[in-house]
């Protein structure tokens, strides 16, 4: 502590040249607090998958629809211990696109036992059981539209319209919330009854069935018994884990993870030299300084120790800012809730970027540092003919 | 010649004994200390004197354990220095040695008092035991009304007496000054002088002060000359050896 004086002075020797440094760090680790955060978005899927949860969709696409008897049949099969039928909707609210977000008809008690990401009341699970056009909406899509319970929605589908082509109109009866922050609360679920009544084709069907197995170990055999059970049926099936199926969905929009992390390295190698060559600037400019030092007493530890201690400074001052800021605009939600609707900075990223930052501030700051501990002290003071 | 004039009864606080200071430079072998025997008692205001190149500089980056004898010895304070490691000798300089530069090597970043407070950084005692030996420092060298400029704002005058103030704040065994005036004014030159034989008549301070100049070599009690690595003559204030 006793040293801070000394470090802040040789900090604020060269303001700007210390600013510009700082301020390219910051932009480094805002960079990879925001990639970071969109790795996530997209991945979000993955991540919250549970293990015990498996995925039945027909065989040949995840378009091709499922009659609603099956989920009968695999009650059968040992290891299931609960089903969900999901069918993508494709509603769009007041018939603009850009209002766009996941819709689907489910029946609400398996949703319930399915799901348990999501949280309602008891008085929430009534109002949906009673209501038969009633939906429940993540507080994500509450929040982008305003919606609160009461309200009335209108949706119009492309792929389901009514006969009467007018829109079908739903109640919002609860507001669910996350279980965690990964969860997904921007979806809008609604009754599968009141759906299949309605529609005038296709009655009978479901897109695809969620799966939860008693023992996630088991949870292979228990796919493959699934596929075995309607194996040369019409419509014969694929199960596997959720987390196989959204990695699917992942891996059809690229390797995000690749992409960022390459752009990453390429900042992070940039700053390195950056940072590295203002240290070795700074140091070089005060060999005479580091002399004296040494004449009075600073050991060469001492000196190395102080460099160091300087270029983590500048790395700390920046990358912290660089994530604290990052984070910041994580908790603001996501700017296309439509498209990545889990957006924010996880505590994991923090901690990374906490060792980055110290990395990079012993990377920058090692090569001037041991030049510094190396240099003869009757060597540097003679510089200025001392 | 060997030193032959260190006039005291006491033992001498420096001792330097056959030593020897050789450089590399290209090819060629440079003998800048060439068995140089020297004796210092506790107390004493030395002046070293002689060409450039003679060695002086070099002499008393020895006797300050700045740099290693390539033979002979150096004993300050009892303590043979040409054996302690780096560290140990930048532990022992913290300890013994003050040094008073040409230049005044302030740090320009910081104030007088925390150029002054440097030394102290070193040691164990808390901040406000580091304050108070600073302003002590500072008021030795009437300097107080300016502990909180930097160097840049002060006069070079101004700016050797903290250097000085920096050299004494620990209290060493020992004060080293290379050319202490040889960037001033002769006005300010001679008030260093006269700051350096007050630190020597009220305090004990042993100093060793290289200098070019006769005229602060007359406020040594004796100055001692050297040529081509050897000491040449030593010359006690008022009489001639």
């Amino acid at each position: 502590m006793k040293f801070l004086g000394l470090l802040w002075g040789n900090l604020m020797r060269r303001k700007l040249r210390t600013l510009l440094t700082v301020l390219s760090i910051f932009v480094a680790f805002f960079l990879f607090g925001l990639l970071g955060t969109i790795k996530e978005a997209f991945a979000a899927g993955v991540t919250v998958s549970d293990a015990d949860r498996l995925v039945v969709r027909h065989r040949v696409s995840l378009f091709m629809l499922l009659p609603i008897n099956y989920a009968t049949r695999m009650r059968q099969i040992d290891g299931v211990e609960a089903i969900a039928s999901w069918t993508w909707f494709g509603g769009v609210y007041k018939d603009d696109m850009k209002n766009f977000f996941p819709n689907m008809p489910v029946d609400p008690d398996a949703l319930f036992d399915v799901h348990p990401e999501y949280v309602f009341t008891d008085a929430d699970k009534d109002a949906w059981r009673t209501t038969r056009t009633g939906a429940v909406v993540g507080e994500t899509l509450a929040d982008r539209f305003g919606w609160k319970i009461g309200d009335r929605v209108p949706l119009k589908s492309p792929i389901w319209p009514k006969p009467d082509d007018s829109a079908w109109e739903f109640d919002i009866v609860a507001i669910y919330k996350g279980k965690k922050p990964t969860t997904d609360t921007s979806s809008f679920f609604f009754r599968y009854d009141y759906f299949d009544e309605t529609r005038p084709n296709e009655k009978g069907k479901v897109g695809w069935y969620m799966v939860r197995v008693s023992d996630p170990d088991r949870a292979g055999d228990v796919a493959a018994a699934i596929d075995a059970e309607f194996a040369n049926s019409s419509a014969e099936t694929k199960a596997e884990p959720e987390a196989a199926f959204q990695q699917g969905f992942v891996e059809q929009i690229g390797s995000i993870g690749t992409i960022l992390m390459s752009i990453l390295s390429a900042v992070f190698f940039t700053i390195i030299l950056v940072a590295g060559n203002t240290m070795a600037q700074a140091v070089r400019e005060r060999t005479q300084e580091i002399g004296v030092l040494k004449a009075i007493g600073f050991t060469d530890a001492r000196v190395l120790a102080l460099v160091i201690a300087e270029s983590c400074s500048v790395a700390i001052l920046g990358g912290a800012a660089g994530l604290l800021s990052a984070w910041i605009i994580g908790q603001f939600g996501s700017p296309v809730p439509e498209l990545l609707p889990v957006f924010y900075l996880p505590p994991s990223y923090l901690a990374v970027g906490a060792a980055l930052i110290l990395a990079l501030g012993v990377a920058a700051g090692i090569l001037p540092a041991i030049a510094a501990m190396r240099l003869h002290v009757a060597v540097a003071l003679r510089r200025h003919g001392a | 010649m060997t030193d032959s004039n260190a006039s005291t009864n006491d033992a001498p606080i420096v001792s330097v004994r056959k030593v020897e200071k050789t450089f590399r430079r290209g090819g060629e072998e440079i003998r800048v200390l060439d068995a140089l025997d020297l004796d210092v008692p506790k107390g004493e205001f030395l002046a070293l004197m002689g060409p450039s190149g003679s060695g002086k500089t070099t002499l008393l980056n020895l006797i300050g354990g700045l740099d290693q004898p390539t033979g002979g010895s150096v004993v300050v304070a009892g303590e043979h220095i040409e054996d302690l490691s780096s560290r140990e000798l930048a532990d022992w300089r913290a300890e013994n040695i003050g040094f008073v530069f040409q230049f005044y090597n302030l740090l320009p970043v910081l104030s007088a008092a925390r150029n002054v407070e440097l030394p102290l950084l070193l040691t164990s005692l808390s901040r406000a035991e580091r304050k108070r030996h600073v302003a002590v420092a500072l008021e030795a060298v009437g300097l107080s009304h300016r502990a909180s400029h930097t160097p840049r704002t002060l006069s070079g005058g101004e700016q050797q007496r903290v250097g000085i103030a920096r050299a004494i704040v620990t209290d060493p065994t020992l004060l080293l000054c290379d050319e202490p005036t040889g960037d001033l004014d002769r006005k300010s030159g001679d008030e260093i002088l006269s700051l350096l034989q007050a630190l020597n008549r009220d305090q004990g301070k042993t100093i060793i002060m290289v200098t070019h100049d006769p005229h602060a070599s007359a406020r040594a009690a004796r100055t001692v000359h050297l040529e081509k690595g050897q000491l040449v003559s030593s010359v006690v204030a008022g009489a001639m050896a």
